[in-house]
C-alpha cells in the first residue's frame, strides 16, 4: 500500500501547485496591469452628468473595498486568497446585488452536466472505436472513420458549433438551438422538464463530441496497433484465446492506461471548448456567464468564473488521477 | 532534407493532401499583396452581392470584396499562428531539453510547473487578460501571452526525446571532452529534437489559430485587424446568416478549415516519419 500513498501524496501536491499557480496567475493579471478597474468603473459612472467630488471619493472607497484593492500589495494579496477560500467574490455588478458566488453556483451544474456527459461519451466511444480500428485494421468502415476523425479533429470548437447551429437552425430546424431548457416551462424534477433539458443539450453535446472523438480514436488506434505486435498478444493468439477476449482484456486494457492520463491532460482543453460551445448555443453554464460578464464589464464575475474554472478543472484532473490506480495495478505495486 | 521530402511525397498520402491544402491557403494569403483594395476600407464595392464573375466570393454588407478581404484575413491569421508557434518553441525547447538532460530535482520541479500549465484552462485566463487590458490588447501582445501559456505540452514531448538522448554514448563523450551543459544541449541535442519541433510547430499553430479565431469571433481581440475570426465576428454583427449573406461566413470557414486540416496532416505525417516503425509499415517493409 505504500506505493499508493506515495502516488496519492504526489497527486495532491500537483493539485495544490495547480491551484496555487492558477490563483497567482489570476492575481497577477488583475493587479499587475496598468488598468485600474476602480477608475474604469468611476469613469463609466461619471461620464454622464455631474457628480459631486465627495460622492466620487466615496464611490472610490467602496469600489476599492469591493474589488479588494485596499492597502498595499501584501494586504491585497492576502485579501485575494481570503476571498477565494471563502468563495466570496463580492456582488455582481451586472446583476446587482446578487453575489457572484450565487450566479456561479447556479451555472455550475449545467456546465458540469454537459462536460461530464460529453466527456464520458467522447472518451468511451472514441476509445472503443479506436481500439477496434487498431485491431481490425482491414475493416473499410473503420478506415473511413479514421479519415473522418482526422478531418474533424483539428477544427476548433467554435467552427463546428457554428456549423451545427447553421445546419439545425436554418437548414433543417428540428432541434432547439438555444437555452438549457424550454423557456415556458416550470423547473422541477419531472419528466417533461428532464426531456426538455435533454433535447436542449443534444447539440452542445454533439459538437463537443464530434471534436473530441477524433483525438481518442486516433490515439487509441495507434496504441492498439502497436500493442497487437507484442509477443504476449501473439502468444495468446497462438494459444487460441478468443479474439474478442484478446481485444478487451489483453490489448485494450493495457492501452487504456495512457488514455486515462491523456484524459486528465486534456480536460483543460475540453473546458475551453465547453465555454465557447455554451456561448454559441446560449447554454446557461459558466461559459456563457463568463462571456456575458465580459460584455457587461462585470469585474467580480469575470474574476470569479476564471478562478472557479481553474479550481474546477484541477479538481476534475485530481479525481481522474485518483481513479487511475484502479486501472493500472502497477501504481500500487511500486 | 530533399530526400526526406521525396520519401514523404512518395509514400505518404496524408503529407500530399496536407501539403496541397496548405499550399492553397498560403497562395491565397500571398494574393493579399496584390489586392486592389486596402483591407480596412469599407464600402469600396456594392454591398451584399452574391458570388459572381465580378466578385468571386461575393461582397459583404460592409461593402468589402470577400475574396480580397479573405486574403488579408488569412495572411494575418497565419502570421499570428506562426509568431506564437515560433515564440513558444523557444520556451518548450529550453524547458524540455534542460529537464530531460538534467533529470532529478530540476526535472521534477520543471515538470510540475509544466503539468500545471497543461491543466489550467487557458481560455478563461485569456478572457481575463482581455478584460483587464481591453483596448491595449494588441495583436502582438496577444501572441506573446499565448506563447507564454502554450509551451507546456510540447515541452513534455521534447523532454521525452531528450531523456533518451542523455543515455546515448555521444553525450558521455561530450561531457568528458569538457563541454558545458548549454553547449551539449545546443550543439549535440538540439539537432535530434528538430524533427519533433517541426511537427509540434504545426500543431501549436493550429492551437493558437483556433484560440485566436474563437477570441476574435467574440470580439475579444483587436477587431479592426482583419483576421478569419474578425471576419466571422463582423458577419455575425450584421446577422449575415439570417440576412442570407451566407458567403460572408462560408468562405472564411472553408479556408480556415482547409488550413487546420492541412497543418494537422503535415504534423501527423511528420510524426509518422519520425517513428521508424510506422514508416517501414507504410513503405511496405516488415513492421516490428
Amino acid at each position: 500500500m505504500r506505493g499508493y500513498y506515495g502516488y496519492l501524496a504526489k497527486r495532491l501536491g500537483q493539485f495544490a501547485l495547480v491551484v496555487f499557480i492558477g490563483v497567482n496567475l489570476a492575481y497577477v493579471i488583475t493587479h499587475a496591469t496598468p488598468i485600474d478597474p476602480v477608475e474604469q468603473s468611476i469613469a463609466a459612472v461619471t461620464s454622464f452628468g455631474n457628480t459631486a467630488p465627495e460622492a466620487i471619493a466615496q464611490m472610490r472607497l467602496s469600489l476599492q473595498e469591493l474589488y479588494g484593492l485596499k492597502g498595499d500589495w501584501r494586504e491585497q494579496y492576502l485579501t485575494f486568497w481570503e476571498r477565494i477560500l471563502r468563495a466570496d467574490f463580492g456582488p455582481s455588478l451586472s446583476a446587482f446585488p446578487t453575489p457572484v458566488s450565487t450566479l456561479i453556483g447556479r451555472a455550475l451544474p449545467w456546465t458540469a452536466g454537459l462536460l461530464i456527459t460529453s466527456t464520458l461519451i467522447t472518451w468511451g466511444l472514441g476509445n472503443l472505436l479506436g481500439g477496434l480500428a487498431g485491431y481490425y485494421q482491414k475493416s473499410r468502415g473503420l478506415k473511413l472513420m479514421g479519415v473522418v476523425a482526422m478531418g474533424l479533429h483539428p477544427v476548433p470548437y467554435y467552427i463546428v458549433a457554428l456549423l451545427l447551429l447553421m445546419t439545425f437552425g436554418f437548414l433543417w430546424p428540428i432541434l432547439p438551438i438555444g437555452g438549457g431548457s424550454a423557456m415556458n416551462m416550470a423547473r422541477g424534477w419531472n419528466w417533461d422538464f428532464a426531456l426538455s433539458v435533454l433535447r436542449h443539450s443534444i447539440l452542445p453535446c454533439l459538437s463537443l463530441t464530434l471534436i473530441g472523438l477524433g483525438s481518442w480514436f486516433l490515439g487509441m488506434r495507434s496504441l492498439v496497433s502497436n500493442i497487437v505486435t507484442e509477443d504476449y498478444v501473439v502468444y495468446a493468439e497462438i494459444a487460441g484465446v478468443d479474439s474478442r477476449r484478446i481485444l478487451s482484456s489483453y490489448v485494450m486494457r493495457n492501452a487504456l492506461a495512457p488514455q486515462v492520463t491523456g484524459l486528465a491532460m486534456s480536460l483543460g482543453g475540453v473546458f475551453n471548448g465547453a465555454v465557447i460551445t455554451e456561448k454559441v448555443f446560449g447554454y446557461p453554464g459558466v461559459g456563457s456567464l463568463l462571456i456575458d460578464a465580459v460584455y457587461a464589464g462585470d469585474y467580480g464575475l469575470v474574476l470569479g468564473v476564471t478562478t472557479v474554472s481553474i479550481l474546477g478543472v484541477s479538481f476534475g484532473v485530481l479525481v481522474i488521477d485518483l481513479l487511475y490506480p484502479l486501472l493500472d495495478p502497477r501504481v500500487q505495486a511500486r | 532534407m530533399l530526400g526526406i521530402l521525396r520519401d514523404l511525397l512518395r509514400y505518404n498520402i496524408e503529407f500530399r493532401i496536407g501539403l496541397a491544402l496548405v499550399a492553397v491557403v498560403f497562395a491565397m494569403a500571398g494574393l493579399s499583396f496584390v489586392s486592389p483594395y486596402p483591407p480596412s476600407d469599407v464600402f469600396v464595392v456594392p454591398p451584399d452581392v452574391p458570388p459572381s464573375a465580378a466578385y468571386w466570393f461575393g461582397t459583404t454588407s460592409r461593402g468589402q470584396d470577400v475574396f480580397w478581404e479573405l486574403t488579408f484575413a488569412l495572411r494575418n491569421t497565419l502570421a499570428f499562428g506562426f509568431a506564437v508557434a515560433l515564440l513558444s518553441r523557444v520556451f518548450s525547447l529550453c524547458i524540455g531539453l534542460l529537464s530531460g538532460y538534467k533529470g532529478g530535482w530540476i526535472d521534477r520541479i520543471l515538470m510540475s510547473v509544466n503539468d500545471t500549465f497543461i491543466i489550467i484552462p487557458l481560455f478563461p485566463v485569456l478572457i481575463l487578460f482581455y478584460f483587464v487590458l481591453r483596448d491595449t490588447m494588441s495583436w502582438g501582445l496577444l501572441a506573446l501571452i499565448m506563447a507564454c501559456l502554450g509551451w507546456a505540452y510540447d515541452a513534455r514531448l521534447i523532454r521525452s526525446v531528450a531523456m533518451s538522448l542523455k543515455t546515448r554514448e555521444f553525450t558521455q563523450t561530450s561531457v568528458f571532452s569538457g563541454m558545458t551543459t548549454g553547449e551539449i544541449l545546443l550543439r549535440e541535442h538540439l539537432p535530434y529534437v528538430m524533427p519533433i519541433v517541426f511537427s509540434t510547430t504545426m500543431n501549436n499553430m493550429n492551437w493558437s489559430i483556433g484560440l485566436e479565431v474563437t477570441l476574435s469571433v467574440l470580439g475579444f481581440t483587436d477587431i479592426n485587424t482583419p483576421t478569419i475570426g474578425g471576419m466571422i465576428y463582423w458577419a455575425n454583427q450584421h446577422s449575415a446568416m439570417v440576412a442570407g449573406v451566407w458567403w460572408w461566413i462560408a468562405f472564411p470557414i472553408l479556408f480556415i478549415v482547409m488550413a487546420f486540416v492541412g497543418l494537422y496532416l503535415l504534423a501527423v505525417s511528420m510524426n509518422e516519419y519520425i517513428d521508424p516503425r510506422s514508416r517501414l509499415a507504410r513503405m511496405g517493409g516488415g513492421a516490428g
